[in-house]
């Protein structure tokens, strides 16, 4: 089965630094996968890539089995156009750290703006999927409120539902909760889990060692811009092989 | 003072006052309309052009604004005829005050853009919208939140600047004014009219100004 996500040779600079020195992984179908690492290790920078947030230098990433944001023309690399790019971008739906909700619309907006603007769905058909969505994170109830009204689990909840609501083939949460107050972490985290339940595709970055443990399939421990060591959650939390995973255990708090 | 001899000679050039009036108000309002249109394409390129872009529209901003706006009414006016099109000099004034115009509405759009954070545009970005779209939707009407008052407060500049355009021969309500003045001598009164048109003028323009600024604070129901 081809993955939904397939990252291969990895590589990517900024200006003399290498962040990512060759990064090789796969997300299958309806997998759920934990990244964590230390600050700098490139992990979040990983993710971006799966969306071209940010450029790479080398390798492919496969979202789907299309390789996005470059071809090769002629043995010359080229980037692939802004509405090429902006198609693969769909592909993936992504929560940031800081929400990043649109302040000048209503939670329901925020959802329907990429329906109606970007799927090209009639106003009431958008409507209709947005608030399943905001019903479905507990939120239909603050439909018309704007982020500015809400708290901070409660606007990342409405960022969780817009970027489903795309339809996206694989979710990407770069540190979801860590922008949050500690008592609104747990609402979040529900909802990433029920969503993680019901079969969807997930690459995470996160903090949260029991949650990854808890809920992913794979687990990836990235260092120093590669991947260190990767395999099930049980493997790497209660028998880590690599002395760095177990020295970055041994810091992080569960 | 005498008032009698005052209204009868306001009466007495009705039609210059109406028509100086007239041209005043024809002229910023082509300024502003046109000036915003090129200052958002000059605010666009400035704030997210990549450098050949980026460039040509800084120093369009640098330079115009550190023009006086007499100088730029006397250069348009004398080097577009030395150029040989043929601009009157009502044309010629008002694409002066469309270019000082753009220049100051460039301005306050990168600092309105750039007041928002750098999240918006990858928030739209990751929901497939392409830059037009992110603009657009997202930061533009956000951006004219921020920047509404200090656009009236440059339209409201531009009114007043179109008074320089008397030293070409617009007859705008400034030269109207004088023209009349130099016939019946009524100095004073003269220009107080003058004054009190350009003031009702202008607070016209603040009116409209915050009648947008109350709908665009109203909470959004339905925006698309």
């Amino acid at each position: 089965m081809t993955p939904i996500v397939d990252v291969r040779d990895l590589h990517k600079r900024f200006g003399e630094l290498e962040v990512l020195k060759g990064i090789d992984f796969t997300v299958t179908e309806g997998e759920v996968v934990s990244i964590i690492g230390a600050s700098g290790s490139g992990k979040t920078t990983l993710l971006r890539c799966l969306n071209l947030l940010e450029e790479f230098h080398q390798g492919d990433v496969l979202i789907g089995g299309e390789a996005i944001g470059y071809r090769v023309q002629r043995g010359q690399r080229t980037r692939v156009g802004e509405r090429e790019v902006a198609r693969q971008r769909a592909m993936t739906g992504m929560v940031f750290q800081s929400f990043n909700l649109f302040p000048h619309m209503s939670a329901l907006d925020n959802v329907t703006l990429g329906l109606t603007k970007v799927r090209g769905m009639p106003r009431s058909k958008a409507i209709e999927l947005g608030d399943h969505w905001l019903e479905r994170v507990g939120m239909l109830e603050r439909r018309d409120y704007r982020p500015s009204q809400l708290s901070g689990g409660q606007q990342q909840r409405v960022a969780i539902a817009r970027a489903i609501a795309m339809n996206p083939k694989v979710m990407l949460f770069d540190e979801a909760t860590s922008a949050l107050d500690p008592e609104r972490v747990g609402e979040v985290l529900e909802t990433i889990r029920s969503l993680a339940q019901e079969g969807m595709t997930m690459v995470l970055v996160t903090h949260e060692m029991r949650f990854a443990r808890d809920v992913s399939d794979k687990v990836v421990f990235m260092e120093d811009g590669m991947i260190a060591e990767q395999g099930l959650p049980e493997k790497l939390f209660m028998h880590p092989e690599s002395p760095r995973l177990q020295a970055f255990l041994k810091t992080s708090s569960f | 003072m005498d008032w009698s001899y005052f209204f009868s000679e306001v009466i007495a050039n009705r039609g210059a006052l109406l028509h100086g009036t007239a041209i005043t108000f024809t002229v910023s309002l082509i300024a502003i309309l046109a000036g915003t249109v090129l200052g958002i394409v000059i605010g666009i390129a400035v704030t997210y052009g990549n450098k050949p872009l980026r460039w040509p529209a800084r120093l369009y901003i640098d330079i115009i604004r550190g023009t006086p706006v007499l100088v730029l009414v006397l250069t348009t006016f004398y080097v577009s005829s030395a150029v040989g099109l043929n601009f009157t000099a009502f044309q010629a004034g008002a694409l002066a005050l469309t270019l000082f115009c753009a220049s100051h509405v460039g301005e306050i759009l990168r600092g309105a853009l750039q007041s928002l954070s750098r999240g918006q545009i990858e928030a739209g970005r990751a929901i497939g919208l392409t830059f037009g779209g992110i603009f657009r939707y997202i930061l533009f009407p956000q951006a004219l939140r921020f920047a509404l008052p200090t656009w009236i407060t440059a339209a409201v500049e531009m009114v007043k600047a179109s008074t320089l355009l008397s030293v070409i021969g617009v007859a705008e309500l400034l030269l109207s004014t004088q023209q009349i003045i130099s016939n019946n001598f009524l100095n004073m009164q003269f220009y107080l009219l003058a004054g009190a048109i350009y003031f009702l003028i202008d607070f016209a323009i603040e009116q409209v100004g915050r009648s947008i600024g109350r709908r665009l604070e109203q909470p959004t129901r339905r925006m698309v």
